[in-house]
């Protein structure tokens, strides 16, 4: 039997490594792929505390996650798609209008 | 035992192939590795009794999510993304932060405690079907979250048609796109 610290330790892991390439990268499609690694950490998380409670709140709250990502996925992509149009680029530090 | 080990496997795979999606030049690679990524994470979801959950991984992450982002980076320039730097100038305070955050998450670990435990056991559940149970679940106890989820991804279509529909121009006709100005608008 795995301890559920296992699980947890590696959502943790997973979701640090997210986290530090949605800060570090320059392109958006990157930055979404990170924000699905980091849900990805969370779902784990979820899916492994719903088993060992034995209970299955955790894993319809990842079936909703899921759901979220995608959705999120396809506005996201839609919002690269229009501001590559627009702008002829799709990283961060290069839209910087608005800075002072 | 041997769950251990492939627990093992799939969790040095999951984390070597995040860092290599992070670290890795061409988006492509970094999109490839994900999917590495999405199907270690379905074989734990196996190990935890959540085969429905599993194949959800796989379909929709796998092979809905993914291919929606490989089109996106096909649409956008490739070539040049290749030759830029792929870092922000400033890399240290993100390392710094993602550390951090890491650490202190590591160390609140060992405070956590399970709470009370719900009544779909892993017999009851092998006796049930996961899909089943779960089925069960979302259409008694969850509907409202159920309905949202749908809610949601109307939202999601439509946004998507409303972003990516090109807004013409009344007074010329578009022209058609010949693949000889279609190079020119990727120069």
């Amino acid at each position: 039997m795995i301890p559920l610290s296992w699980y947890m330790t590696l959502s943790v892991l997973l979701f640090s490594i997210g986290v530090y390439g949605f800060l570090v990268r320059r392109n958006i499609i990157i930055l979404f792929l990170c924000i699905e690694l980091m849900l990805n950490a969370v779902n784990l998380n979820l899916v492994a505390m719903g088993h060992y409670l034995d209970s299955l709140d955790g894993h319809v709250l990842t079936l909703f996650v899921i759901t979220v990502a995608a959705a999120e996925a396809a506005i996201g992509l839609g919002l690269v798609i229009v501001l590559f149009r627009n702008r002829r680029s799709v990283h961060v530090d290069t839209i910087n209008e608005l800075k002072g | 035992m041997f769950a251990k080990f492939i627990f093992i496997y799939c969790a040095l795979l999951i984390l070597g192939s995040g860092v290599a999606a992070v670290q890795l030049r061409n988006p492509v690679h970094s999109v490839l590795s994900v999917l590495v990524l999405f199907f270690h994470m379905a074989i734990l979801y196996l190990l935890l009794n959540a085969e429905f959950l599993a194949a959800i991984q796989i379909i929709v992450y796998g092979g809905g999510v993914l291919v929606l982002y490989l089109f996106v980076i096909f649409l956008v320039s490739l070539r040049t993304e290749i030759k830029i730097n792929r870092f922000v100038t400033n890399q240290l305070p993100a390392a710094v932060l993602a550390f951090l955050l890491c650490v202190i998450l590591l160390a609140v670990l060992p405070a956590f405690q399970l709470g009370t435990k719900g009544n779909y056991t892993a017999d009851h559940l092998s006796e049930l079907t996961h899909t089943r149970a779960m089925g069960l679940e979302m259409f008694s106890n969850h509907l409202l979250s159920f309905e949202i989820a749908g809610v949601i991804l109307l939202v999601a279509v439509i946004g998507g048609l409303v972003l990516a529909r090109r807004e013409k121009k009344s007074d010329q006709p578009e022209e058609p796109l010949t693949p000889s100005s279609h190079c020119e608008v990727e120069k």
